[in-house]
């Protein structure tokens, strides 16, 4: 009948507003009525919503035991590939221009990600060999400028394998099940390597590959 | 002892002045009283008008400023007070400025004659009916100044829908006004108020029809939604206030939100029993208003318990007493201005000709008819009078409604698409 629809919306409105109340959700299911969605938004720095586990946001480099033992190499291939080209990595390299190692492997001096122009498109993490860098969903980094503020250095991206696995725990455990057989095998060769160093009696060259083996793969990984 | 507590103030206070001054100063209290309590029920207007609004769209609504937003429209008065006022090239610099305040002043006119409670009308005009239909339609020419003032084709464009809309709304709820000057044979608005005293005049035939009629031209007078196509913002960016600015802009605003809760007081004082309610002892509203206090979740604890003390101290003192007169009116106006943010969380918008037409087709005819009906009324006050008046209400609703009915169009068939 006309002019029914419009109380017919009026009751919808209405139901959805007293929904909204925790009095109105109970009175609503005693008289047997749909109780409406309730609010929907948060008030967000006092709650904050859940978001999914593959939520992603910035790029982050991941470090196994401290930020020095860092995974990522500089071999920039995620520079290479990244669409907007917003990471720039130089390696560490000594006078002479040979890349110095620590924990046997060349190292990124500078690894800056400028996050302003970064579109989350997780292309780097896709191509890194070395599961070196990952997805981070901290997505508060609102600063008040725009300049050197937006952009990231290597300190700042720097977060511990840990971290990783708290945040997205099915994604680390498929790069942990894929770093075993890596660090197995590194761990073989830096025994190995470990063997003939002593049979050379030469100096302890090899000592902190010894101590971390994990490092020395990821070397030969590099170098191979 | 509530019911009255404004009342004996002051009269309390007058009586301490002077002989000579006291015309004076009692017309100093009212002026006060009016214009400091107009700003703050627009303020608290909006906070209302955007909670419920939200809580309708499943939003939490302002909530940062304050308690529950509470200081939010101060917040906003502050900001449109900072901001630059611009007068756009061109425009009439003078009309310009004038036309906010013609819209404002006529709000607060209106506010003379309401009776806000018992013994509590600032002004007892005997032509009072006829007052608020003529002061509160002025609106209009500030409307039109404004947007003809500006220069600009959007508020132009605007200012002439709104002329026409008021024009064609204020016949329909001005006819359904007379029916209440019929019954009481009054037009003061104090009077109509007291005749109610045994039946709001909503709860018989003529009432009912007629406090709907001149709900929803006065919805459409004041230019709410679904009727707000003077600031139809799809179509006119702002409508007639698009080039204000700053406090201007906000003396609009005043105006427009002054306007609407005096729609929802005269709806209230016509028809809904004005400050009349049953008499339900105080204590037992504010036993209410205790539980709802102490189950508030955001409520600091002083607040909570100096709210609770002074609900309870209330209710001891003027123990065995009715809800004051006061606190009925501000209720009934309230909820009908829930009523009206309900329609605004509800309906879109009215094309420009089913507006026209809704008034002129629809309305017109049934304030014409509620004449009658209100005539059967008072000339036949028996059972069969009032069978009659609901006779003749269905009938001539089913027929309004039926030839108002959209001309169908012939089903077309498509010859080559099947
Ligand atoms: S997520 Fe995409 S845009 Fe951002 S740094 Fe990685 S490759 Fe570049
Ligand atoms: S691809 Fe991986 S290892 Fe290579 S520079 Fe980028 S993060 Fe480092």
């Amino acid at each position: 009948m006309t002019g029914f629809g419009v109380l017919r919306g009026m009751g919808i409105t209405l139901r959805q507003f007293i929904g909204t109340y925790r009095f109105g959700k109970w009175f609503l299911k005693l008289i047997g009525l749909d109780e409406g969605s309730g609010i929907t938004t948060v008030a967000y720095p006092e709650v904050k919503q859940k978001h999914a586990e593959n939520f992603r946001y910035f790029p982050f480099l991941v470090y196994d035991e401290s930020p020095e033992d860092m995974r990522c190499v500089a071999c920039k291939i995620c520079e290479q590939e990244c669409p907007p080209q917003c990471i720039h990595i130089t390696m560490e390299k000594d006078e002479k221009g040979a890349p110095t190692k620590k924990f046997g492997r060349t190292y990124p001096a500078q690894f800056d990600i400028d996050v302003s122009i970064c579109m989350s498109c997780r292309i780097c993490v896709d191509v890194c060999p070395f599961d070196a860098i990952e997805m981070d969903n901290d997505y508060e980094v609102a600063d008040y400028g725009r300049g050197p503020e937006m952009n990231f250095n290597r300190d700042k991206l720097l977060k511990s394998a840990e971290y990783f696995g708290k945040i997205k725990p099915t994604e680390h455990a498929e790069v942990e099940a894929r770093l075993e057989p890596k660090r197995a095998k590194a761990k073989a060769a830096a025994a190995a390597a470990a063997a003939k160093a002593a049979e050379a009696a030469k100096p302890a060259e090899d000592k902190p590959a010894d101590e971390d083996p994990s490092d020395a793969g990821s070397d030969k990984g590099d170098a191979s | 002892m509530i019911d009255q507590a404004f009342v004996n103030l002051n009269s309390t206070l007058l009586g301490a002045l002077p002989e000579v001054l006291r015309p004076w100063a009692a017309g100093l209290v009212k002026i006060g009283v009016i214009a400091g309590l107009a700003p703050l029920i627009m303020m608290y207007l909006t906070w209302f008008e955007r909670k419920v609004i939200a809580r309708m769209q499943n939003r939490l609504g302002p909530d940062r400023v304050g308690i529950y937003g509470l200081k939010q429209p101060l917040a906003d008065g502050l900001k449109m007070l900072m901001k630059e006022d611009i007068v756009p090239e061109g425009a009439d610099k003078l009309m310009h400025t004038l036309a906010p305040l013609v819209a404002l002043i006529p709000a607060l006119l209106l506010f003379l004659v309401l009776p806000f409670g018992r013994n509590m009308a600032p002004l007892d005009l005997n032509i009072g009916v006829l007052y608020t239909l003529a002061v509160g339609s002025i609106g209009s020419y500030a409307v039109f100044m404004g947007g003809w003032a500006s220069r600009s084709k959007f508020p132009v464009m605007g200012a002439m829908r709104t002329v026409a809309q008021i024009v064609s709304y204020e016949i329909p709820g001005a006819l359904a006004v007379i029916t209440v000057i019929m019954v009481t044979g009054t037009m003061s608005l104090v009077s109509i108020v007291e005749a109610q005293s045994q039946w709001w005049f909503v709860l018989t035939p003529w009432g009912f029809i007629g406090a709907i009629i001149f709900f929803l031209s006065g919805v459409a007078e004041v230019n709410r939604t679904p009727f707000d196509m003077p600031e139809a913002e799809s179509e006119l960016v702002g409508g007639f206030h698009t080039e204000y600015s700053g406090m201007k802009f906000a003396l609009w605003y005043m105006a427009e939100f002054l306007e609407s809760f005096a729609v929802c007081a005269l709806t209230v004082t016509l028809f809904l029993g004005g400050w009349q309610g049953p008499a339900i002892p105080f204590w037992v509203l504010a036993a209410v208003l205790v539980i709802i206090m102490a189950m508030a979740k955001r409520l600091p604890i002083v607040a909570k318990v100096m709210g609770i003390g002074a609900l309870v101290a209330l209710s001891v003192v003027s123990f065995g007493e009715a809800i004051p007169s006061w606190l009925w009116f501000f209720t009934k106006t309230y909820s009908l201005m829930f009523v009206m943010v309900w329609f605004r969380g509800t309906f879109p918008r009215l094309r420009v000709d089913q507006l026209m037409g809704f008034a002129w087709k629809f309305l017109l005819p049934l304030t014409l008819v509620n004449i009658v009906i209100a005539g059967i009324w008072v000339a036949m006050p028996s059972v069969v009078g009032v069978l009659l008046d609901v006779v003749i209400a269905l009938v001539s609703l089913v027929v309004l409604v039926k030839l108002n009915q959209p001309a169908s169009l012939e089903k077309r068939t498509y010859t080559f698409a099947e």
